[in-house]
């Protein structure tokens, strides 16, 4: 005998557009946003909080969205990779200055430390070297060895 | 790496918690942050039937430093309370602990009473409460209680607080006059757990050390606070690097690690008593300022 399981109606704040999604009570941020509403921006890796390939921008701050249940983003704003920059022929700085200065190769992790970064960089747009190592710390990238990313 | 069914609840007042955890909190679990209890769901080490959310309740997100203790509300994030001026200013352990948790991300999002509740010996705040001498306050079925950190934590990932009851804050007592107090751990890579972590409270009296004493992270299998007194006691603090191996070695002789994959029981047992003795010797440099209690140390050695 199967049982269905809880399911509920969700209101979700991405990228300034409301969303209305019905989901399992278990479905995590990075599963809503890449199956329910398309954002395949949001990469996931680890699925435990490691990697930050997954990092949004929770109410401005970057979190892991493989370490939020959906539910639990009702009443935040939530912000991915693809509402960083215009559109994708209008990058950010951020995602420019990875074009540029071949801050990536797979790109798997990549749109982890875009979100990470730009949250970082709001916050203080002029680090040391230091401070940039530490910020992208928690984000594992596996192609570039971070020189080109955290290069001045 | 999705966790098994369950229902969540996500009440918006505490009385509505309570009444949820009354109802399912045998068979749930409650979650804040979720930076630790989210990895164990989706790895399934843990599939309770029912969530209790209560990160939209109000009135839990308040810092409050007052009567030489700072309280913490119970879904204040590690990173707003590792940049709150006036709680460094109190209990600079706070923020040398907390720079040492996880990466940034994490610490955005999770809370540091959760930790405590969480109860793991790997985790740094369950020691920096213990060291300050803190206690939590939970809220149930009996009303509001305090429990003292002693009482809180039994076992491994474990602790007193009931099925019924939900943690509402911590307090960690600030340092006292004369006291200065670090934290220092080693990790395998910037942001993991640590390998071994010590905390310490020095008390210094006419430039002379006349207390110390410590807790350990990854090193006991749950917090205990250590008096290393004699180890030190007489030693002027300009000689406190005379005194650093006295302190390893008392280490070294009171801690009992269990090794694991990351480092052997002796390798933490000769960690623990090391990041001692070297903690001692920084935490004996004169002040940076000349304002007492001192300022926090840098979180060094691989710390996030």
């Amino acid at each position: 005998m199967t049982v269905a399981e809880p399911h509920t109606t969700l209101r979700l704040n991405v990228n300034g557009i409301s969303h209305t999604v019905e989901v399992p009570d278990r479905r995590l941020l990075s599963d809503v946003l890449r199956h329910d509403l398309g954002l395949t921006g949001t990469h996931v890796g680890c699925e435990h909080g490691v990697c930050g390939a997954c990092t949004v921008r929770f109410d401005g701050a970057p979190v892991r969205s493989c370490l939020v249940f959906a539910a639990s983003a009702q009443g935040h704003e939530i912000t991915t990779v693809e509402g960083i920059g215009r559109d994708p022929e209008h990058p950010s700085d951020v995602q420019q200055a990875f074009i540029d200065c071949h801050g990536l190769q797979c790109g798997f992790c990549t749109p982890g430390f875009i979100t990470t970064i730009d949250a970082f960089l709001d916050e203080n747009p002029n680090p040391s070297e230091d401070e940039a190592r530490e910020a992208v710390s928690g984000n594992l990238c596996r192609c570039t060895g971070y020189q080109n990313i955290v290069e001045p | 790496m999705k966790p098994s069914p369950f229902t969540m609840h996500r009440p918006t007042t505490l009385d509505e918690a309570l009444e949820l955890l009354r109802a399912y909190g045998a068979k749930g679990k409650v979650i804040a942050g979720g930076q630790s209890l989210v990895p164990v769901l989706n790895m399934r080490l843990a599939a309770p039937e029912h969530l209790i959310d209560i990160t939209a309740l109000t009135g839990l997100d308040g810092i409050s430093v007052a009567e030489g203790s700072v309280e913490v509300g119970a879904l204040v994030t590690h990173r707003r309370l590792e940049r709150s001026p006036e709680a460094r200013a109190a209990q600079p352990l706070l923020r040398a602990a907390l720079g040492c948790v996880a990466h940034p991300a994490i610490r955005n999002r999770g809370t540091t009473v959760g930790s405590l509740a969480h109860a793991d010996p790997n985790g740094e705040m369950p020691a920096i409460l213990a060291l300050t001498g803190g206690w939590v306050t939970a809220r149930g079925d009996s009303g509001e209680r305090r429990i003292g950190w002693e009482d809180f934590n039994v076992g491994p990932l474990e602790t007193s607080l009931e099925p019924h009851e939900l943690l509402t804050s911590a307090t960690f007592p600030a340092l006292a006059p004369g006291q200065r107090g670090g934290f220092k751990e080693l990790t395998r890579r910037t942001g993991d757990y640590a390998l071994a972590g010590v905390g310490m409270i020095l008390t210094i009296e006419n430039e002379t050390m006349t207390g110390l004493r410590a807790s350990f992270v990854s090193v006991t299998d749950m917090p205990v606070v250590v008096d290393l007194g004699e180890a030190v006691a007489g030693v002027p603090v300009a000689a406190a690097d005379s005194a650093a191996p006295a302190v390893a070695a008392a280490v070294e002789a009171c801690v009992d690690p269990v090794g694991d994959i990351h480092a052997t029981a002796d390798y933490r047992r000769r960690l623990a008593g090391v990041l001692a003795g070297r903690l001692l010797e920084e935490l004996a440099q004169p002040p940076a300022g000349s304002a007492q209690p001192r300022d926090s140390l840098a979180p060094a050695e691989g710390a996030a």
